[in-house]
C-alpha cells in the first residue's frame, strides 16, 4: 500500500483540533509514522461548519462524521479501504495536488499549496519549493529580465480590470526617483467573493515572495500590504509569515546576503469598499478619507506619498513566483486568448457545491457550474449568474458555453472582476437583485463625485418604485439616462460600474422589468408588495397548519373545512406558501 | 466637560502610539486600536489622540466618519452582526434581520435597552458556503434558519442572566 496523506480540516482550529489530534495519536500509538502521515489543513475546497478529512493520494474525502466514528475511518485508512457512508459525494470534483488534473478541470497555480501546507510554518512553504524563484530572481536575473518574464507570461491584473503586470511594473521602474513604493491589495471587497481570502489564510507566503520579486525588479525598499480589517485570521497569518520571513533573512536588510534590502508592512483597511480602488487605497494607506483622485497622474508617476508606486492584488501575486521559476511560456500556453494563466472563482449562490476553484482561464460557465460545483441547488432550473460582483452583470443561460476570459465576459456586458461566481435559480427576482446590489453601490459610494452619488441614489429609487409596484414603463428609459451618465462621468471604477447589473438585467431579463412594471407581478414572490397570497378552496383540506404558521394571523377557517386569508392584514412573508404540504395556496 | 472622563490613557494605546509615531501611514492603525481597546470612539479619546499623534481633530473625524467600521457609538455587549454579502442575501438574510426586530425589538445599529445586544449589517464575512449567516460576539452561525434565532439568542440571554447572578 501507497504512503497515506491525511489532511485534517477544523471549522474553528483555534479552539478545537480534536479530529487532529486523535489522529496524530492513533499514527503514533501504531507505530505508523512512516506509512500514514497527518496534517492539518487551512482549506480543502469546501466549505462546512463540521470537520471534513481527505486523504491522498486516492484523494478519498470524508464528512459529517461524529468524534466516535473516528476509529472506524482510521482502520479504514490504515488498512486501504473506505468508509462509505462518510464518503462526500462530489470527491472527485475537487483537484489533488497541483497541476493539471483530467477528471476535475481545475488547474491550480495561485491555490498550489493552499491546504497542503501549515501556514504558520515558512519551512513547510520552503519545503514545497517556496522562495526558490525569489532566489533565482535575485542572484540569476537582472531587473529587465523580470519585469520581461512577467511581460511575456500574459499575466494580467487579477483584481478585475486586467492591466498588463509587467507594463505596470515597467512604467513605475522607468520613473525617476529613488523612493518607490509596492503594494498588494488585499481590500477584498465584492459581496460574495473570498479567494484572497483564502490565498492569505492559506499561504501568505506566496503572496510575500511575489511582493519581494516585484520589489527587486522595480527598485523598492518598501511594500505595504493593505488588508481589510474584517479578516482578522489573514491578518494574523501574515504578521506570523512577514516575521519568520524577517527571521530567515528573506526579508529586511541585505536579502540572502544580497545588497538588495526591502521589507513589507501591513496596513488595515476599515471597512470602505470604494477603498479597493487603487487611488482611494493609496489616501487610505496615507491616512486621509479614502476618496478616488482622478488619473492620471497614474499611480505609477504619483502614487504613494507621490512617489511611483504599483499595485497589484493578491491573486496576481501569487502568480508571479510560479513564473520566475517556470519560465513565461509555461504560463502563457495556460488559457485562451489575450487572458493567459487561471483564475480563482468563489462560486456561491444557488449551486450545490459552493467553494473555491481555480480553472484556467477558458474554461466554460457549463464547466465551472455544472460539473465543477455539482449543479443547481435542488435540481432547479438555472437563471443568471452574476460575475464581477456589484460592478459586473448578470449573464444568461444562452451564454452558458462561453468561455470565462477577460474579452468575452466585457463583450457580454459582465466583467471578470476579482471572481465573484453568483449563481441564481429560477425562484431568484432580476429586478430584486439589481435592487440589492445598487443598495450596496448607493452605500459604498464615497459620495465625491456627483454622478456616483446622486446618480447610484436616483437609480436605486427608480427600482424601488418599481418592485413596489409603481413603476412606469418611462422609468425604463429614465434607468438607462442615468446608467449612461454614471458611466460616462463618474471619476471612479465604483461609479461607472454601478450601473452594470441594471444594465445587463435590462439587455437579458428584459421582460422580468416589464412584468413588474406593467401587470405589477413578481414571479419569483421576492417582491412582497406585488405578491398576493390566496387559498384555493378546493386543494385545501382545513389542517390548519397554515393558520398556526401565520405570524400575523391573518389565515382562519373551520377545521376541516377550506381556510381563508385576509388579504389586509397579509405580510407577505410566504409562511403559509411554504408550509402547505398540499399545493393549496397560491401566489400570484 | 467630555475631556475629563478620560483621567488617563490606556497603557497599551500609549505605548502603541509611541511605536507608531514616525512611520508611513499611523492613523488609521492608531484608530483601530483605540477601538479595540475601548470598543468605540469616544470623543474625547479622538481629541488624546488628535494631540499626540499632531493631527487636527477634523482630519480624525473625517477619517471616523468616513470608514464604516469606526463607531461613535457604544455598542451592546453582544454584537450581532448579520452578514449581507449577496449569497446571504439571495438565502434570506433579510428575514434573519426582520426576525431578530421581532425578538429584540430593535432595528439595524441599534442597541437594546439594556445594552446586552446591539445588531449592525455587514458586507460578506467570507463564508458564504455557509448562507446565510451572522456572527455573534465573534462565533459565527451558519445555514441559519428563522426559527433558530430564539434558541441562539437564548445561548446569550441565558448566560447574561447568570452574570447578573453572579454579581449578586
Amino acid at each position: 500500500m501507497d504512503n497515506q496523506y491525511i489532511f485534517v480540516w477544523e471549522p474553528d482550529p483555534s479552539k478545537s483540533k480534536a479530529v487532529y489530534n486523535y489522529l496524530v495519536k492513533k499514527v503514533n500509538d501504531r507505530n505508523l509514522g512512516d506509512k500514514v502521515e497527518v496534517f492539518k489543513s487551512t482549506y480543502i475546497g469546501l466549505t462546512s461548519s463540521r470537520p471534513i478529512i481527505r486523504i491522498l493520494p486516492n484523494d478519498t474525502i470524508y464528512k459529517d462524521f461524529e468524534q466516535e466514528d473516528l476509529g472506524e475511518i482510521f482502520e479504514a485508512i490504515s488498512s486501504g479501504r473506505k468508509v462509505n457512508r462518510f464518503l462526500c459525494e462530489f470527491e472527485s470534483k475537487i483537484a489533488p495536488v497541483p497541476e493539471k488534473d483530467s477528471h476535475s478541470k481545475q488547474f491550480k497555480i495561485v491555490l498550489r499549496n493552499v491546504g497542503y501546507l501549515d501556514p504558520e510554518n515558512i519551512d513547510e512553504y520552503i519545503r514545497r519549493g517556496g522562495y526558490k524563484a525569489m532566489e533565482k530572481a535575485i542572484f540569476q536575473m537582472k531587473p529587465e529580465e523580470i519585469i520581461k518574464e512577467v511581460k511575456e507570461s500574459g499575466l494580467r491584473g487579477r483584481g478585475g480590470a486586467g492591466f498588463s503586470t509587467g507594463l505596470k511594473w515597467e512604467l513605475t521602474r522607468e520613473e525617476p526617483g529613488e523612493e518607490k513604493y509596492v503594494i498588494c491589495n488585499a481590500d477584498e471587497g465584492d459581496p460574495g467573493a473570498y479567494m484572497d481570502r483564502s490565498v492569505l489564510e492559506g499561504d501568505p507566503h506566496s503572496v510575500i515572495e511575489g511582493m519581494i520579486i516585484g520589489g527587486f525588479a522595480v527598485g523598492c525598499k518598501e511594500g505595504f500590504i493593505y488588508i481589510r480589517a474584517e479578516y482578522p485570521l489573514a491578518i494574523e497569518r501574515l504578521e506570523k509569515a512577514l516575521a519568520s520571513a524577517r527571521e530567515y533573512g528573506l526579508l529586511g536588510k541585505n536579502i540572502l546576503g544580497s545588497d538588495f534590502n526591502f521589507d513589507i508592512e501591513l496596513r488595515w483597511g476599515a471597512g470602505a469598499f470604494v477603498c479597493g480602488e487603487e487611488t482611494a487605497l493609496m489616501a487610505s494607506i496615507e491616512g486621509r478619507r479614502g476618496n478616488p483622485t482622478p488619473r492620471p497622474p497614474f499611480p505609477s508617476q504619483s502614487g504613494l506619498w507621490k512617489k511611483p508606486t504599483f499595485i497589484n492584488n493578491v491573486e496576481t501575486w501569487a502568480n508571479i513566483a510560479p513564473i520566475i521559476e517556470k519560465g513565461s511560456s509555461w504560463f502563457s500556453s495556460i488559457g485562451v486568448g489575450k487572458s493567459k494563466g487561471t483564475k480563482v472563482f468563489a462560486v456561491t449562490g444557488k449551486v450545490k457545491n459552493p467553494g473555491l476553484i481555480e480553472v484556467p482561464m477558458g474554461t466554460t460557465l457549463r464547466e465551472i457550474i455544472y460539473d465543477i460545483s455539482g449543479g443547481i441547488l435542488g435540481d432547479k432550473k438555472f437563471k443568471a449568474v452574476q460575475t464581477g460582483g456589484p460592478g459586473g452583470g448578470v449573464i444568461p443561460e444562452k451564454f452558458l458555453d462561453m468561455s470565462v476570459d477577460y474579452e468575452t465576459l466585457q463583450s457580454i456586458g459582465s466583467m471578470m472582476g476579482s471572481g465573484g461566481l453568483i449563481v441564481m435559480d429560477e425562484d431568484d427576482c432580476m429586478v430584486d437583485v439589481n435592487k440589492f446590489y445598487l443598495q450596496f453601490s448607493v452605500d459604498e459610494s464615497c459620495g465625491k463625485c456627483s454622478p456616483c452619488r446622486i446618480g447610484g441614489k436616483q437609480l436605486l429609487d427608480t427600482i424601488s418604485k418599481i418592485t413596489a409596484g409603481n413603476g412606469d414603463m418611462k422609468d425604463v428609459q429614465k434607468i438607462r439616462n442615468i446608467s449612461m451618465a454614471m458611466q460616462k462621468a463618474s471619476l471612479c471604477a465604483l461609479g461607472q460600474t454601478t450601473p452594470n447589473p441594471v444594465l445587463s438585467a435590462l439587455q437579458y431579463f428584459e421582460n422580468e422589468y416589464i412584468e413588474h412594471i406593467t401587470h405589477k407581478k413578481c414571479l419569483t414572490g421576492k417582491c412582497r408588495d406585488l405578491v398576493q397570497y390566496s387559498i384555493i378552496p378546493e386543494k385545501c383540506i382545513g389542517c390548519g397548519v397554515c393558520a398556526m404558521k401565520c405570524p400575523v394571523k391573518c389565515i382562519s377557517g373551520e377545521k376541516k373545512k377550506p381556510h381563508l386569508i385576509d388579504g389586509n392584514k397579509c405580510v407577505k412573508c410566504g409562511e403559509c406558501f411554504a408550509s402547505c404540504k398540499f399545493s393549496a395556496i397560491k401566489r400570484s | 466637560m467630555e475631556t475629563q472622563q478620560i483621567a488617563q490613557l490606556d497603557k497599551r494605546l500609549l505605548d502603541f502610539i509611541n511605536e507608531w509615531k514616525g512611520k508611513k501611514g499611523k492613523e488609521i492603525m492608531i484608530l483601530h486600536k483605540v477601538q479595540e481597546i475601548y470598543g468605540f470612539l469616544l470623543r474625547a479619546l479622538a481629541m488624546e489622540v488628535s494631540r499626540l499623534i499632531d493631527l487636527p481633530l477634523a482630519k480624525i473625524y473625517g477619517i471616523i466618519t468616513f470608514y464604516h467600521i469606526f463607531k461613535l457609538k457604544k455598542p451592546g455587549k453582544y454584537q450581532i452582526s448579520v452578514c449581507m454579502g449577496t449569497a446571504c442575501y439571495l438565502k434570506g438574510g433579510n428575514d434573519i434581520i426582520s426576525e431578530l426586530e421581532n425578538i429584540l425589538g430593535i432595528g439595524v445599529n441599534c442597541v437594546t435597552e439594556d445594552g446586552k445586544f446591539s445588531v449592525e449589517v455587514v458586507r460578506c464575512v467570507g463564508c458564504c458556503g455557509l448562507a446565510p449567516v451572522m456572527i455573534i460576539h465573534g462565533k459565527t452561525y451558519g445555514n441559519l434558519k428563522k426559527g433558530d434565532l430564539p434558541k441562539i439568542l437564548g445561548e446569550y440571554g441565558e448566560s447574561v442572566l447568570l452574570d447578573k447572578e453572579n454579581h449578586v
